[in-house]
């Protein structure tokens, strides 16, 4: 079943058309990565879907329906995860921000200012938020402020957000931008991981290591092209340090699309 | 010491000191985790011009100020949404024109001499009950919507993006920390005065995100400081016979320098 379809999407700011009759299916537990040089699109395909900003026609299809009618099937985890880094908040404040504002929580919330003066959040959002972070290793942080982790730490933290309101698609902008080797293969031995359960899109430059986990790989600029990469995918072995960009570009080179 | 309390412009003093205090702590701390401190200094000195216009048509001071500032800080969240790569070009010229409206409308106003140091410098010791009762109600409602939009107020401060997805309308919020702030700065003009309003909406906030792991602890904590910095500069500026706005601002500043090294040491 496809839960993101795209059919003859154009966009344009102004009068710079940045995508052009861009066609894409996004189908369940799909790892879709979406790779193309900088100003090619790929952030402006993101926030399509993502419904920070909209075309004219409706070409995006989420569950059929317009782009933001879902806000809780689609977790986002953005490009700049060290923003507002002395803010004084605590981890699971962050990951309690995923949640939407759900009536029937509420009404069924045994707390009484929670009940009946809206105010907080409640046990069931705490519980969930809780749940979430230990999915990212990340539970025995959740008191701690959220300026002393590292970046990669921080990062997970961005993801168990994004899963907090029970997210189907996990969409991710330059996830491992900030972060140190060894931390970006946790990041994506993480989202390998949640990938069992969950359709998972990424934006990244890393072409290197997105090769040994995504099973679809889309080329974006201003138009785009799907890469089918399962042969080349056996050959390499992920397990070493580096593939070189040369490579990379070999081979996509053979190929036929 | 005692016999000093036993005035009523004391007593008064004291009361609307610890409650501007308060209001500027909670809304101080949204201002300095929204980095909107300039905007905030926009809309304080913009307010002068509120303060010209109440004394030329002959209505409370502190409604034209009010109204005023809200005004500005209306203009100055529409023009922030919708011009983000030209705020400060903005808020400088809405600053400058603010308080030249003031100043014009007071130099057209005859017989009445106003004192423009009193809302330059702050005139707490001139603070009365009905002053003390419009910051109290103003204290409330801060205290009310804080705690009732707690968390949108939060998601927007730390990742405005993000809240948008959640389904929270960032800009409404965004709009209102702005409209709360206006009418904080006009209540803190009596006590530090305009000039001095920013200091005692940074300094100790500055103080407080240091200490605080959380947004509400730290609106707390800043309530506290900034009570107890303005008593200390009360009494010392009442010994000394100094200005008491800013006799409030040097303590807050000694504080922050005796601060920032200790706070760096326990670090280490």
């Amino acid at each position: 079943m496809s839960l993101i379809e795209i059919k003859k999407l154009s966009f344009a700011y102004g009068k710079d058309t940045v995508l052009e009759n861009i066609d894409l299916e996004v189908r369940e537990r799909d790892f879709l990565a979406i790779i193309g040089p900088n100003g090619g699109g790929k952030s402006t395909l993101l926030k399509l879907i993502l419904g920070i900003i909209s075309s004219k026609s409706d070409t995006i299809k989420i569950y059929n329906q317009k782009p933001m009618a879902n806000l809780s099937d689609i977790g986002y985890v953005p490009q700049n995860t060290n923003i507002n880094v002395n803010f004084p908040i605590k981890v699971i404040e962050v990951v309690m921000m995923g949640h939407i504002k759900g009536k029937k929580e509420r009404e069924k919330s045994k707390n009484f200012f929670h009940r009946y003066f809206k105010i907080g959040y409640n046990e069931f959002e705490k519980s969930c938020a809780l749940e979430s972070l230990r999915e990212v290793g990340m539970a025995e942080f959740a008191d701690k402020k959220i300026g002393s982790l590292s970046g990669g730490q921080r990062q997970r933290v961005m993801i168990a957000r994004a899963l907090c309101a029970k997210t189907k698609i996990l969409i991710l902008d330059e996830p491992t931008a900030s972060i140190d080797v060894s931390g970006q293969r946790q990041i994506y031995e993480l989202l390998k991981f949640l990938n069992k359960s969950i359709t998972i899109i990424v934006v990244s430059h890393d072409i290197s290591v997105i090769l040994g986990y995504a099973n679809r790989v889309a080329h974006i600029n201003k138009t785009l092209t799907f890469h089918d990469i399962s042969n080349y995918q056996k050959e390499i072995k992920t397990d070493d340090k580096h593939f070189c960009e040369v490579e990379m570009l070999q081979m996509l080179g053979e190929c036929k699309c | 010491m005692l016999e000093l309390l036993s005035y009523e412009f004391i007593q008064n003093a004291i009361m609307a000191g610890v409650l501007v205090s308060f209001a500027s702590g909670i809304i101080g701390s949204l201002i300095v985790v929204n980095r909107m401190v300039f905007l905030a200094g926009g809309i304080a000195h913009t307010s002068y011009g509120g303060i010209g216009l109440a004394v030329y048509f002959g209505f409370p001071i502190f409604l034209g100020a009010s109204l005023f500032a809200v005004g500005a800080s209306l203009l100055i969240a529409f023009i922030t949404i919708n011009q983000k790569d030209k705020i400060d070009t903005f808020i400088g010229l809405i600053w400058a024109v603010g308080m030249a409206i003031g100043i014009i409308f007071i130099d057209l106003s005859t017989g009445y001499n106003v004192d423009l140091m009193s809302y330059l410098f702050g005139s707490i010791l001139a603070v009365s009950l009905n002053d003390i009762t419009y910051i109290s109600i103003l204290l409330t409602i801060i205290i009310f919507i804080v705690t009732f939009f707690y968390r949108q107020i939060l998601a927007v401060s730390y990742d405005s993006e993000y809240a948008n997805l959640r389904g929270i309308n960032a800009k409404f919020f965004y709009t209102l920390i702005l409209v709360l702030s206006a009418l904080t700065v006009v209540i803190a003009i009596k006590v530090v005065g305009l000039i001095l309003v920013i200091a005692l909406l940074t300094i100790p906030i500055y103080i407080a995100e240091k200490l605080s792991s959380s947004l509400a602890f730290m609106m707390f904590i800043s309530g506290v400081l900034s009570s107890l910095f303005t008593l200390i500069g009360l009494w010392l500026s009442y010994q000394y016979d100094l200005t008491s706005g800013a006799t409030i601002i040097m303590v807050s500043a000694l504080a922050l320098s005796l601060f920032l090294p200790i706070n760096a040491m326990m670090k280490n």
